[in-house]
């Protein structure tokens, strides 16, 4: 799905730009960035990517996800 | 400055004003004045208050001395020199009006008048030409001389007059009469000094001198850009604005701020009653120092454009044509779609994008209305498109987003690099600025894909140009930091006190790897090695490092990255924190900056202060009374794709044209034609309101009160000239939709809404009307501990603490060319249009750019049978269009270039979704494509064409009829 290679594509993405850093400091600022940037809708497709096994990301964006904040479910 | 009931005469000094630290007295007419060593008797006298008669010295250009009027006596020296070219000295005595001076000056004014039309009643600058003044100031009062050679009769005794040339109109804005001419070469000296593009000359000699555009030619064949300096520099109705020629001379001004570009040039709108006469730059407008372009000078022409619309409309669907309603039933309109919305599809379902063309306090007000009255942080700015980066990558580096530098710090530089930035095209009045810097010996780098006009322009040559391949800015860069860390280029002592010490030692370790040297990003960039090792090395060790960039650095898969490289380099060779070095980004729009001062992203509020901290959101929940959400909210592409995928449906677009200037028209297309009420808060019926449910009319920046923050992050004001032609400046507007909310709001005035900025706000503190109106204008941080605002930033250490040095690793983007489309298209800007073309379409200058037009490399041309001129296809894996292709070296082999100033060959339908990692800045500047003949315009062209043809319907008395 569209949205789901979009997904894996921006989130490994920024995993790169974090391979740079040490690993601890890499896998903190992925946390981070997400936290920070992604809004509660992005982040609840991350998790129901993450939670379907997380196939396509980055091993560094799949050790991050343990410190990235769940969103709260959908209010409807 | 704000009495609007006069027209404000700014005093000519005559000669430029002297930066000399050391003082000088001399008597003037038996007055004592001190002036700063080097300056003229001409302007000394000014200062005290002595006008000194003079036609061809004005304090826009360097003295020339020679019209001979402005001569003077000094007691001990002997004949009568010129003021104008004779610099003052200690206890010199000065007599400004002899008998013997007054007798030269008639003699000299009475041969001036020989040559000259005594049309006065009838001209156009009857009232505002020096040349008259100075007849009244000598007391001339006969001419004596035979006038049969002259230039100013078409005949002389029945036969034609071969010294006489007809008027040149070429230009759509200014009028070139050689027959008013007095040859003072005040004209030619503006184009070279002001302007830098040395388009005028003087030909022939003595008698025979005349004012020429190039060699002989008309003003619009010539090299002249329209910037207006020769007319503002000519004394008389030689080069005069059309308007003036059309109207008359204005009765009163009004200091105002340019809605153009990022340069934010002060300028005085004068006026006839209502009736905007001319735009004419301010000179104490710190920005621009009394220069224009061809854009703030004279294309305002579409603030009174027929297209305009006046009245609010709304419709149904957006099949139907647009049904005109007050402007209550629109706020009603919008308040009941957008709640019912909410109530459907929950809170998170609407949101709202403000522009860079809005003002300060009207961008305030957008995110105002979301996180208040929308209950969420689904709010954006058009900066997402351009100047993201630049804001999380020196955030990171220098702990804050601030370009470091104000515009005059260019006068001190000793080396510029520009990177990714095209000053000449898209931020004229500094590029005027920099190649007088230039001109004065400082060195130049340029980092660009293009032969850009700065590589080599009259006077002007770079040292160094990196002609690197689309994408590869963050390897070029990095290989400069190899360079000066390799070579110990670096400057040990302000790393040591100024940036983290540990941080740097790692990253000399990352730097000095050799896949980082130039010799190996040769081979990826396809820069030569030694050019970017020289270029690294004058960069490292030539004083005054200033680094300038544009949306060439940002607008790239890697446009972050680039951006902590640039500060690295600055950090690495101690160029920051003084005049004539820092990191400086050109921002794109005239309020870009302000839009993100302004709280307008998603994930923060004013003052660059993320949502998600509680002390902050405690200060605007006290000021607003609501509860506010934690969580950061959608930015555009985010918005856009949540309405495909059907959860947001609702949206208020204050000033922006997401339609045409968004990546990917077709995504942004189906993203609004999936939701339910789109409302368009605009000047025109823009290519965003095909797909909007409701139009609210805007107004232009002549119409209403605010401010706009430039490059620099100078707060200027922008004054109201005219009444609002749709009747309400836009902050009311905004207000009519909240208070229609319920949000009972009560601005009576903008300067209310700046007041609140203040009170939330600590890097706004210091601001006001009341103080911008005192001294003009000022950088924030203004605040208690810099009540005059700051021009440079970090002076004493950086805001974060210390520098950090953050590893850039190159990663080459995803969209690479292949067999399919091996070209790589960037995008740009020209000169004479701005953005999306809204405005500047709507103004005679279209005469210079009617189309976007596709710049191919004579190889890549020859290869598919391309001639100059011949209508082509260009695609993308996005989709396809065509536009007329221009053979040109300017690009390189393997990249194409366009513009994308035209709604009609819109060349986002090509660029992709591809964006940067850190901020979603889309990546305009790097698109894999093919281009060849085509036959006739792409598919999608003539659709769209249709679509909104049909989208533009308005029901007017009962009758369809076409807003365009």
């Amino acid at each position: 799905m569209a949205t789901e290679a979009k997904m894996l594509r921006e989130a490994n993405q920024i995993a790169t730009f974090f391979h740079s850093k040490p690993h601890d400091e890499g896998v903190a600022g992925i946390a981070e960035h997400l936290n920070k940037f992604w809004a509660p809708r992005q982040r609840r497709q991350f998790f129901d990517m993450i939670d379907a096994g997380g196939e396509g990301f980055d091993e560094l964006v799949i050790e991050a996800s343990a410190t990235i904040r769940r969103p709260e479910p959908v209010a409807s | 400055m704000k009495n609007p009931m006069s027209l404000i005469r700014e005093i000519d000094y005559g000669t430029p004003a002297s930066t000399s630290e050391t003082l000088v007295t001399l008597n003037v007419d038996g007055f004592e004045v001190t002036v700063p060593e080097g300056t003229s008797i001409m302007r000394a006298s000014m200062e005290a208050g002595i006008e000194i008669p003079k036609l061809c010295a004005t304090d826009m250009v360097e003295a020339f001395g020679s019209c001979r009027l402005c001569l003077v006596e000094i007691d001990g020296r002997n004949g009568t020199p010129s003021s104008c070219t004779t610099p003052v000295t200690p206890g010199m005595v000065v007599h400004t009006q002899t008998e013997k001076l007054k007798k030269i000056r008639r003699g000299v004014m009475e041969l001036y008048i020989s040559d000259h039309p005594l049309d006065c009643l009838t001209c156009a600058a009857n009232g505002d030409c020096e040349l008259q003044t100075q007849a009244g100031v000598v007391g001339l009062r006969s001419v004596r001389y035979n006038v049969d050679a002259n230039h100013f009769t078409p005949k002389v005794r029945g036969e034609s007059n071969f010294r006489y040339m007809e008027k040149d109109e070429s230009n759509p804005y200014f009028t070139y009469d050689p027959s008013k001419c007095i040859a003072c070469s005040r004209c030619v000296r503006a184009c070279e000094e002001v302007q830098g593009t040395f388009a005028l000359t003087i030909e022939g000699r003595g008698f025979e001198s005349r004012v020429s555009a190039g060699a002989h030619e008309s003003f619009i064949d010539s090299d002249c850009v329209s910037c207006g300096a020769c007319v503002q520099a000519c004394p008389t109705a030689t080069l005069m604005e059309k308007s003036v020629v059309e109207i008359g001379i204005p009765e009163h001004s009004v200091v105002t701020t340019c809605a153009y570009c990022g340069v934010g040039c002060s300028f005085k709108a004068e006026m006839r009653g209502d009736e905007l006469i001319r735009m004419v730059p301010f000179k104490d407008g710190k920005a621009n120092r009394g220069h224009s372009c061809v854009k703030g000078r004279f294309a305002y022409g579409y603030a009174s454009h027929p297209d305009r619309i006046t009245k609010p409309m709304v419709r149904d669907s957006i099949d139907q044509p647009w049904r005109e309603v007050s402007w209550d039933d629109a706020y009603a309109f919008v308040a009941e779609r957008f709640a019912s919305i909410q109530k459907t599809h929950g809170i998170d379902s609407i949101g709202g994008i403000t522009s860079s063309r809005c003002t300060n306090e009207e961008t305030y007000l957008v995110q105002k209305l979301v996180r208040q009255g929308f209950g969420n942080n689904n709010v954006d700015t058009c900066a997402r498109v351009c100047h993201s980066p630049t804001g999380y990558g020196l955030g990171q580096a220098y702990g804050t987003s601030a370009g470091t530098q104000d515009f005059d710090s260019v006068e001190h530089t000793d080396v510029i690099v520009l990177i990714g930035a095209n000053p000449t095209e898209a931020h004229p009045v500094f590029s005027s600025r920099m190649k007088k810097r230039l001109r004065a010996g400082a060195k130049l780098i340029i980092l660009d894909p293009r032969q850009i006009a700065l590589v080599r322009t009259p006077h002007i040559e770079a040292q160094f140009h990196l002609p690197l391949q689309p994408g590869t800015n963050v390897a070029v860069i990095t290989a400069m930091a190899h360079v000066i860390v390799t070579e110990a280029l670096y400057d040990e002592q302000f790393i040591r006190e100024r940036c983290d010490w540990d941080e740097f030692q790692e990253y000399m370790e990352f730097v000095t790897d050799l896949r980082h040297s130039p010799e190996v990003v040769e081979g990826l960039s396809g820069v030569p090695s030694e050019t970017i090792r020289g270029a690294a090395r004058l960069y490292a060790t030539g004083g005054n490092g200033a680094i300038y960039y544009g949306l060439g650095v940002t607008e790239h898969s890697q446009g972050s990255t680039t951006v902590m490289a640039i500060a690295n380099l600055a950090m690495l060779t101690g160029n920051i924190g003084r005049p004539g070095v820092g990191v400086n980004p050109l921002r794109g729009q005239n309020n870009v900056q302000g839009a993100c001062d302004m709280g307008s992203f998603p994930h923060e509020l004013p003052g660059y202060r993320h949502i998600s901290g509680e002390d902050v959101r405690n200060i605007f929940e006290e000021e607003w009374g609501v509860t506010l959400v934690k969580e950061p909210g959608l930015r555009i592409p985010n918005m856009l794709d949540a309405a495909v995928e059907g959860t947001f449906k609702g949206i208020y677009i204050e000033g922006e044209d997401i339609l045409q200037s968004d990546p990917d028209t077709h995504h942004v297309a189906a993203g609004l034609a999936a939701m339910e009420c789109v409302v368009v808060h605009d000047l025109f019926l823009n290519e965003t309101a095909n797909y909007a449910h409701v139009f609210l009319p805007g107004s232009t920046f002549l119409e209403k009160d605010g401010t706009f923050t430039n490059a620099e992050r100078r707060i200027n004001r922008v004054r109201k000239v005219m009444a609002p032609k749709n009747g309400f400046a836009d902050w009311e507007v905004t207000m009519g939709i909240a208070n229609a909310m319920g949000l009972n709001w009560t601005y009576t005035h903008p300067s209310e809404i700046m007041d609140e900025v203040a009170r939330t706000t600590p890097s706004f503190a210091g601001v006001s009307y009341d103080h911008l109106d005192e001294v003009g204008s000022v950088q924030w941080p203004c605040n208690e501990k810099a009540p005059m605002g700051t021009p440079i930033m970090h002076l004493d250490g950086f805001v974060r603490g210390k520098g950090r040095f953050i590893n850039t690793e190159y990663v080459a983007t995803d969209e690479r060319s292949g067999p399919r489309f091996p070209l790589l298209l960037t995008t740009g800007r020209i000169l004479s249009q701005y953005n999306v073309g809204a405005q500047t379409r709507r103004t005679a200058n279209v005469i210079w750019h009617e189309e976007d037009v596709l710049e191919i490399h004579p190889h890549d041309a020859e290869q598919r049978g391309i001639n100059h001129g011949d209508l082509v296809s260009l695609a993308s894996r996005a989709g396809e269009t065509s536009l007329r292709a221009d053979v040109t070296e300017r690009v390189a082999p393997g990249v194409v270039y366009t513009t994308f100033h035209h709604p009609d060959t819109q060349v986002n339908v090509i660029t992709t979704d591809f964006s940067d990692w850190a901020t979603n800045c889309p990546e305009y500047k790097v698109t894999a494509v093919q281009v060849a003949l085509a036959t006739g315009r792409s598919n999608w062209q003539e659709e769209y064409n249709q679509q909104a043809e049909q989208s533009r319907r308005i029901e007017h008395d009962g009758e369809l009829i076409h807003g365009d």
